[in-house]
């Protein structure tokens, strides 16, 4: 039999699995879409233009990157989307709108783009996006509008729906108990902070569902939550409010978490959880500044690959000389 | 010693003709059979152009130690003694049988006369058998271990973890008088003391059979493996099956065991009652572009296109033929390549599944780690090797890939990582040179 048939040679394996990276990025957009529209509840529009405003600009300025540097498009990936929403929800709310523009830039283009692009990037690009907005911009990117209603809202006499105040941590630290809000109202999000950290219960639900899909596993979760609870307590504060307060919940199960930037084996994603909650509670407890959670996850990122490079797994019958 | 469950993917199944017991097709016009279907020594050619052969009749003489004979697979005449590029990549000589349909004994069949482990080991040599493992390793090589006495175990591989293949149930479930012949030749002639047979747990049919069939006998165990790729891997089943590790550098006998697969346990069994040498095998044929996904029993060195013709021919346009399974098969350049004697599955892809997807960057996200049945940092070890850092793929052990395919079948930038470990592997034998 004589056949002009051309077909294909390749080597093994010859199928794959359905997950890819635009599926893992679209299980994450989906995880943090009830945080999102928990913070327009809780916040109204100035929950929607800064997430909206940042989405759009990290999609925009990673084309533009890419096409004027003549590379593959990649935003297909949905990874710039992502970044865009992670670094949204890390804005205050209300946050003037050319802040969340620069902090796209400075996340895509500084942090991603310039070393190498999506798997190259050395820190998390929506954390250090909001951390180089926060250096350049200190006053509104720390003003943080509290939701109508709450007592600490009440309690500052404003009659207006959304007014400045200080967030849980900031009140823990200057020792004002009486003025934090109920455990409720922290598990609800009623409370001060940035537009995606201050709904517990819809994170934890995205934390979950992202296990549940194998996106990511439990390890530094639970190590950098367990160990925030832990060091509380021995900090003789309540572990409770150090849980629901700050960005440790958005931090834990979707910063922190970053493949790129974050250990590969078990071993390692415990020692990069175990020191993320170690940092945070440090700078909360002694440090000067009221909340942690973005810096200790920006220290982790770059112990990264030291870390690695300490927990290699043993090949199975492997002899090491 | 504690046993765990070695990690792996969970390909799905895709065992269509599970319940499709095995059919002989009809005979070939022609059948080209490799003198090389082994590792070692090629077999010389003892017929010539013009001779007329009959089925089981020896065409190719081993002529080194590792070696395993050559039968013909027809009865009819020898039309060409060529050469052909084998999937490996070898050159070998090929004898080309036209056949008569008629499909005559060989006269000289007789069962062997077998009373001692030198007979045993004879007689395996000269049916021809070869291990399954894709190289074709000459059976009686492996039951040769430099010291016997330190064998004890035989464990029987029926795990068959590849998606498609039911070639080994085929035979594990029509033919278990010869499944437990060729145990019993093995264990009677190399004194083993043990039988440690493992089949995956979605087969529970075959693991309720031969617990039954083997109740009365304490030293024969069958093993439910999770179901879970690559089961059937040599390292992965003594683990999983006696939780001894085979060391970097050491084979099965060096933990005390030898592996075989049902199909070719069967076999020796077979050859043992009959004396029919290894002329045909029982082949899974299936893929997305067949018509009629089939267990056929294929005459060894009949072309991929005749057994596609056999199950119905093509429903799709043509894009790849796998000889194996999905995981680990090798692809075959054209439709002209002959069955050969260590082949158990033939899969035509459709052209949609067979285009290799894009590859996009690492995103270091660690699941070709989690899923390394040994133990291995795919990703660690691909850097390694774009970057050209032979003593790092030695460190990280890149020579105890057992290219089962998982890192790169669940890798979701499609970095094809165990192509990258086979040069890698490549590398570290040129830089010892």
């Amino acid at each position: 039999m004589q056949t002009e048939r051309k077909i294909i040679l390749s080597s093994s394996p010859h199928i794959w699995d359905k997950t890819t990276t635009s599926t893992l990025m679209r299980d994450v957009l989906i995880a943090l879409l009830p945080t999102w529209l928990a913070a327009m509840y809780i916040f109204g529009t100035a929950a929607l233009w800064p997430v909206l405003v940042c989405m759009v600009s990290c999609v925009f300025f990673e084309w533009g990157y890419q096409t004027m540097m003549k590379k593959p498009v990649t935003v297909g990936d949905l990874s710039a989307l992502l970044t865009g929403l992670l670094l949204g929800l890390n804005m205050p709310p209300a946050v003037p709108l050319y802040i969340a523009v620069f902090a796209s830039l400075a996340a895509i283009v500084m942090v991603k783009q310039l070393y190498g692009g999506i798997g190259h990037n050395f820190v998390n690009p929506a954390i250090t996006g909001r951390i180089i907005a926060l250096v350049s911009f200190g006053l509104p990117m720390s003003t943080y509008l509290l939701p109508a209603g709450t007592a600490a809202s009440l309690d500052s006499g404003f009659g207006v729906d959304l007014v400045a105040g200080a967030t849980p941590l900031a009140l823990l630290a200057e020792g004002r108990k009486a003025a934090l809000p109920s455990l409720m109202d922290m598990l609800l999000g009623f409370r001060g902070g940035s537009i995606g950290e201050t709904c517990a219960i819809t994170l934890i639900i995205g934390g979950l569902y992202l296990i549940y899909r194998g996106v990511i596993t439990y390890h530094i979760p639970l190590a950098y939550l367990g160990g925030v609870a832990a060091l509380a307590l021995l900090f003789g504060q309540d572990p409770v409010y150090h849980l629901l307060s700050g960005g440790v919940l958005l931090g834990a199960f979707f910063m922190a978490t970053d493949y790129v930037t974050s250990p590969i084996t078990e071993r390692g994603k415990w020692v990069f959880g175990l020191g993320c909650a170690l940092i945070t509670m440090v700078i909360r407890v002694f440090g000067s500044l009221p909340e942690g959670a973005s810096y200790s996850i920006i220290i982790m990122n770059i112990l990264t690959p030291h870390i690695n490079n300490l927990t290699l797994v043993k090949p199975l019958g492997g002899i090491q000389k | 010693m504690a046993k765990k469950v070695l990690p792996g993917v969970h390909p799905s199944n895709a065992k269509n003709t599970t319940h499709l017991a095995p059919v002989r097709m009809a005979t070939p016009a022609q059948v080209v059979i490799p003198m090389s279907q082994h590792i070692g020594a090629p077999c010389q050619p003892v017929v010539n152009i013009g001779d007329s052969v009959k089925v089981g009749q020896l065409i190719g003489e081993a002529t080194g130690r590792v070696a395993a004979p050559i039968h013909a697979s027809v009865s009819g005449k020898v039309t060409a003694v060529d050469k052909i590029t084998l999937p490996s990549g070898n050159i070998s000589v090929t004898v080309t049988i036209a056949a008569d349909g008629e499909q005559t004994p060989y006269e000289g069949i007789t069962p062997p006369t077998v009373t001692d482990y030198d007979s045993f080991i004879e007689a395996v040599r000269a049916s021809g058998a070869v291990g399954l493992g894709g190289a074709g390793f000459p059976t009686s090589i492996k039951l040769c271990p430099p010291d016997l006495s330190a064998v004890d175990t035989l464990v029987v591989n029926g795990a068959e973890c590849e998606p498609y293949i039911t070639s080994d149930y085929q035979i594990m479930m029509h033919h278990s008088e010869y499944v437990l012949a060729g145990i019993a030749a093995v264990r009677k002639y190399l004194e083993l003391s043990r039988v440690e047979m493992g089949v995956e747990e979605h087969n529970s049919d075959i693991i309720a059979h031969y617990k039954n069939l083997t109740a009365d006998d304490p030293a024969f165990t069958v093993h439910t493996l999770k179901c879970l790729y690559p089961k059937g891997a040599e390292k992965v089943l003594i683990y999983e099956t006696l939780g001894r590790v085979v060391e970097e550098g050491k084979l099965p006998f060096d933990v005390g065991c030898i592996v075989m697969n049902v199909g070719t346990l069967a076999f020796i069994g077979s050859y043992l009652a009959t004396g029919m040498p290894l002329v045909e095998k029982v082949v899974t044929v299936d893929g997305s572009a067949i018509r009629e996904p089939k267990t056929l029993i294929v005459p060894v060195g009949t072309k991929a296109g005749d057994i596609a013709a056999a199950a119905g021919g093509y429903k799709a346009e043509l894009g790849k033929i796998i000889s194996g399974g999905p995981m680990m098969g090798i692809a075959l350049k054209s439709e002209d390549m002959p069955l050969l004697k260590s082949n158990n599955a033939l899969l035509f892809l459709d052209v949609e599944e067979a285009t290799p997807p894009p590859t996009t960057s690492c995103i270091r996200c660690g699941r070709c780690v989690r899923v390394c049945p040994v133990y291995l940092m795919p990703l660690n070890l691909e850097r390694a090797y774009n970057l050209g850092l032979v003593d790092e793929l030695e460190k990280l052990k890149v020579n105890l890939c057992i290219e089962c395919g998982c890192c790169s079948y669940i890798c979701p930038t499609r970095r094809p990582l165990v192509a990258t470990h086979r040069l890698s592997k490549q590398l570290l034998r040129e830089s010892k040179k």
